[in-house]
């Protein structure tokens, strides 16, 4: 009887203090608002935003509304998010490789790097690549040429882009066949058949060949700018340069240790059935690696989406600079946005960690 | 009777521990009362200080020096204000605030008064409920290219990329001007003018976009100023003048005044050297512009002699524009920034 | 063959790695060496000198500002405050690592001592002092103020937290786990910018925090939600019997948590922490951003000195060196912690 009263005692206490906090500082809130002569109001999203986003994926322009600049900002995030996880992940795990390499001078090298960046900070990291970007680049008139085709100088990376419906079709047909056999794997029989090894070769296979079918649309040096084709702006560069380099080194961290977790005797046994040490390494030891680092790695990525806000740092147009300084400030809305804001890295970080859980809870099971 | 001893002992323990975490906190933390948003002068006397919003690095405006010192016309207006309340013109405490967050940090109380090059607009005094109280500097919106562009006028920048501040509003009439005349201009934004000054000079973007004063000041920041050369056209009007929040009329007509009477004081021919010798003038206008004449001061709720303590410290307007921006310094023509009666939009309201 | 030989060139893989790396050494290297030491500029009055053709880093830069990097805008005569302050704490943090008894006087003094008379030293305005306001704090200095109170802040509120997580109340357990996943959730520079601007508005109207003060309490909370999942990771790793033997003693519950649980999940968390505190430590740069002149503000302010104008290469790679050290320190500190306490425990 105790323990219960005693239970409700504490629950109720906790419950209480949380809603007293809570109400006083919505209390607060609007007394200061009303003191202003201002109130919580989210039309003012509907509203013309009227100014210009350098970078974007997505349709806008000057006449588009606020709303729609969450839009625009937050697909920046998520293509930079999605270029520093793949480049961190591959770069971590070349590291890792080296490390493990049993070559004293790869891994001695990769022991330098990865002590190198994991203690220096990284904003200092990113806005020094940042600078170095501009001033080892050549401008515009002397850019690098590569395959009469791509471009590289201060203004960025112009490559060419590919348009066409052979190009569209060939290259969705492929994403929805790999995709589809990554799900249906085992039913289709090939659990024998490691997929990692098996998909991404066949989806670099079908992106070149609708590269051979499209029609390419090379960038022109004009006026002020090149036109045409596809521009990585330096400001993007930079971003996925320092964050990816960042990241890589804890990614090579989390692998080493998963690979040194796997039990010697998985890679003795791999040798003795006459497996060669690649095969054994991208057969035997990588995929039962990739079981124990799922819970860092997510841990890793979800840091990495977070870390795209130090982009304002450069002026990457991603949320926090497009949506928490442009919009709030050209439309006052300082508690709107920054409600927004926040709710918007809250659900990306649930939703994500949620998606590696359930891949987690898939291998796990796989694993029995 | 055993619950309640628990319960006691528990409350202890966490009272304990919370106040392990208070002291590291209350240690440092230094949390004072700031200006409720009726009596902002009774506020800044009881503290001491006048917390005024300033830029974070505009030559002219607001600029540290070698030793750390703020200069500029702006920080001029500050210690004007200081002085004129607190008899102290040390006593203005300085927020460096950026383009974006200047408007949220006036809104929360943590400055008295926004002095920082901001255009004074429409959307500013409704939707962010903030006073717009006089005007210090008459700008336009121009550019800062890179001569050897072959640039001549604004229309001829299409296609180009040109870099700004983000929370301004530049990048307004910059989109504006590109819808109105067709000409398609690229904006990459930055948080401060000399970041967004030096991704320029690394010839990231074909130039720099500010109101008239700040892209003099800028370009006297530049590594070879005689690289760049500032368009002479303007693509907008930009009064650059001063903010606080609504609803204190009290220091809205203090801040509005003290800006009246600088002018003015230009205009009578009251300077820095001169302002005690003028006590004996015939001039009922000087009389009361330096506190000999009428009780403006009281009637302002201060003292009579706040602005002879003003004058005294900064000058009159014409004495700061010639520190910051005459020959000597930044050499930009006066032009707008002219008393009316000598060709520009000073026109003060008469001392009366 | 020499087996270190075999090693670097055993395998066709590991020679045309060898041969690989030492390419890139070759190419890499030299260039950085000239730019670093042999080509660098030591000494000189301003940016001139160091523009000339062939010329490397300009370290005279670094040299002129060196003081400004550590101590910001502290005022001149009232500089050797901080260096007491620091060196209080050096000396009793060193004495926590490493003193062979009476470690809990150290600590105790780590955690009540070194915060109020670091605290009146930095910030004068009694005993004489001269008060220093705090916007004139800066440089590295400021990155060692904001680390050690959001650090001594973060491991009691994270202990609570992680306590709290475990709680067998539902109700307690939800709050804990809806503060931690909401720091956890949210990127710090979004939080930072939060406190800057927001926090007024949900204080009572007249009553404003210091700029400093703000981003403490940011710091503090977000690095305590990080704190929680790593002690509670810790918690769980103690095995279930300690918690039953001391209970079968005759302890109180919360005796048995805090004498007996709450010491063993503190030293099996102790890397944990000591990742916290690097991570914590390079975090502290993102205060530039939101307007605090750190080390890095610091830096970013140099840079457009008229004298040394755009010398950014040689400012961040000071300040990354600075860092690299630092960090170093205090990984160093904490295997050394780690070691110790490994050793009484085998003891």
């Amino acid at each position: 009887m105790h323990a219960r009263l005693k239970a409700w005692a504490w629950q109720g206490a906790a419950v209480l203090a949380v809603a007293l906090l809570a109400t006083w500082f919505a209390h607060n809130l609007s007394a200061n608002l009303a003191a202003r002569g201002m109130e919580v109001d989210f039309s003012f999203l509907a509203a013309r935003a009227g100014f210009d986003i350098p970078f974007r994926l997505v349709e806008w322009d000057s006449s588009y509304p606020y709303g729609w600049a969450l839009y625009v900002s937050g697909v920046n995030t998520l293509l930079a998010s999605a270029l520093i996880i793949v480049l961190a992940s591959a770069l971590g795990l070349l590291l890792a490789l080296m490390r493990l390499s049993g070559n004293p001078l790869a891994a001695g090298t990769a022991r330098a790097v990865i002590e190198l960046v994991r203690n220096t900070p990284q904003l200092v990291q990113i806005v020094f690549v940042y600078v170095a970007v501009l001033q080892v680049l050549p401008p515009m008139r002397n850019s690098i040429t590569w395959f009469g085709g791509i471009f590289l100088n201060v203004r960025g990376l112009y490559l060419p882009s590919p348009s066409g419906t052979a190009y569209n079709w060939i290259l969705a047909a492929t994403v929805v066949a790999v995709l589809a056999a990554a799900l249906l794997w085992r039913r289709l029989g090939l659990a024998a058949v490691p997929r990692l090894v098996v998909l991404p070769p066949v989806l670099l296979l079908g992106a070149v060949l609708a590269g051979f079918n499209a029609a390419w649309e090379y960038p022109v040096l004009r006026g002020f700018n090149f036109v045409g084709g596809t521009r990585v702006p330096p400001e993007l560069l930079a971003l996925v340069l320092g964050l990816g380099i960042y990241t890589s080194v804890f990614i090579a961290e989390i692998i080493r240790a998963a690979i040194a977790g796997i039990h010697r005797g998985q890679a003795e046994a791999a040798r003795s059935l006459g497996l060669t040490a690649h095969q054994s390494m991208f057969l035997v030891i990588l995929p039962q690696a990739l079981r124990i680092l799922i819970p860092p790695l997510t841990s890793q990525y979800l840091n990495i989406i977070k870390s795209t806000t130090l982009g304002a740092a450069i002026a990457y147009p991603e949320i926090l600079q497009i949506f928490a300084r442009t919009v709030l400030n050209q439309s006052g809305r300082a508690v709107e946005v920054m409600t927004l804001v926040l709710g918007v890295f809250l659900v990306v970080n649930l939703l994500t960690s949620a998606a590696m859980n359930a891949w987690n809870r898939r291998l796990m099971l796989q694993g029995r | 009777m055993q619950t309640l001893k628990d319960l006691l002992r528990r409350g202890a323990l966490a009272a304990i521990a919370g106040g392990i975490a208070a002291l590291f906190a209350g240690n440092v933390a230094l949390a004072q009362l700031a200006p409720p948003p009726g009596p902002t002068v009774e506020a800044i006397k009881r503290r001491g200080t006048l917390n005024c919003g300033i830029d974070t690095g505009v030559p002219g405006f607001a600029a540290q020096d070698a030793s750390g010192t703020w200069k500029g016309i702006d920080i001029d207006y500050c210690r004007a204000l200081a002085v004129a309340i607190l008899g102290d013109a040390s006593k203005s405490k300085y927020t460096p605030t950026t383009a974006a967050a200047r408007f949220t940090v006036l809104q929360s109380g943590e400055i008295d008064v926004l002095i920082r090059d901001s255009t004074l607009t429409f959307t500013r005094s409704t939707a962010l409920g903030l006073d717009q109280v006089a005007v210090n500097f008459y700008a336009g919106q121009g550019f800062l290219v890179r001569k050897a562009l072959g640039v001549s006028k604004a229309a001829d920048l299409q296609g180009a990329t040109i870099c700004t501040v983000t929370g301004a509003t530049l990048e307004l009439n910059i989109a504006d001007f590109a819808r109105s005349t067709g000409a398609r201009i690229g904006t990459l934004l930055f948080d401060k003018a000399e970041e967004a000054i030096a991704a320029m000079e690394a010839g990231r973007c074909d130039g720099y976009t500010d109101d008239s004063g700040s892209l003099a000041g800028m370009r006297s920041t530049l590594k070879v100023p005689a690289d760049w050369m500032v368009l002479p056209e303007l693509i907008s009007k930009e009064p650059l003048g001063i903010h606080i929040r609504s609803g204190d009329p009290r220091w809205q007509k203090i801040v509005f005044w003290l800006d009246t009477m600088l002018k003015s004081a230009e205009e009578f021919g009251v300077t820095q050297a001169n302002a005690d010798q003028m006590k004996s003038s015939k001039d009922p206008f000087v009389l009361r512009l330096i506190g000999v004449e009428g009780d403006f001061g009281k009637m302002l709720g201060l003292d009579n002699d706040f602005f002879l303590r003003a004058v005294k410290t900064v000058g009159n307007y014409g004495e700061m524009y010639d520190r910051h921006f005459g020959p000597n310094a930044l050499d930009l023509p006066r032009g707008l920034n002219n008393l009316w009666n000598k060709g520009g939009m000073h026109y003060t309201l008469p001392l009366r | 063959m020499h087996p270190l030989l075999r090693a670097l060139f055993g395998t066709k893989l590991n020679a045309a790695l060898t041969l690989l790396m030492l390419a890139t050494f070759a190419w890499a290297l030299p260039p950085l060496f000239r730019w670093l030491l042999s080509d660098a500029v030591w000494q000189a009055e301003n940016r001139t000198a160091c523009t000339a053709a062939g010329t490397g880093a300009c370290w005279a830069f670094i040299r002129a500002r060196f003081a400004l990097f550590f101590y910001g805008l502290y005022p001149v005569p009232e500089r050797w405050r901080a260096d007491l302050g620091l060196l209080l704490l050096a000396v009793v943090g060193a004495g926590a690592l490493f003193a062979r008894r009476g470690r809990g006087w150290w600590l105790a003094a780590l955690v009540t001592l070194v915060p109020l008379a670091g605290g009146i030293l930095l910030a004068g305005g009694i005993l004489g002092l001269k008060p220093v306001p705090t916007p004139q704090w800066g440089g590295l200095l400021l990155n060692v103020v904001i680390s050690f109170v959001a650090m001594a802040g973060a491991i009691p509120l994270g202990i609570l937290l992680a306590f709290g997580r475990r709680s067998a109340y539902p109700v307690i357990r939800w709050i804990s786990v809806a503060m931690i996943e909401f720091w956890r959730g949210v990127p710090l520079l979004t939080i930072l910018f939060m406190g800057l601007i927001l926090l007024p508005l949900f204080l009572p109207q007249g009553v404003t925090v210091d700029n400093l003060v703000r981003a403490l309490i940011v710091m503090t909370l977000f690095n305590a939600a990080y704190m929680a999942e790593t002690i509670r990771g810790g918690l769980q790793g103690v095995p279930r019997g300690q918690a039953e033997a001391a209970a079968a003693l005759g302890l109180h519950p919360a005796q048995v948590q805090l004498l007996i649980v709450l010491p063993q999940a503190l030293r099996l968390s102790i890397p944990g922490i000591v990742n916290i505190a690097v991570d914590l430590f390079k975090d502290t740069t993102l205060v530039s951003i939101v307007g605090l002149f750190d080390l890095m503000g610091v830096v970013n302010q140099s840079m457009k000195d008229p004298a040394w104008l755009g010398l950014a290469a040689e400012g961040y790679t000071f300040a990354a060196i600075v860092f690299f050290f630092a960090c170093l320190v205090i990984s160093l500190g904490g295997s050394l912690l780690e070691r110790r306490f490994a050793v009484a425990h085998r003891r």
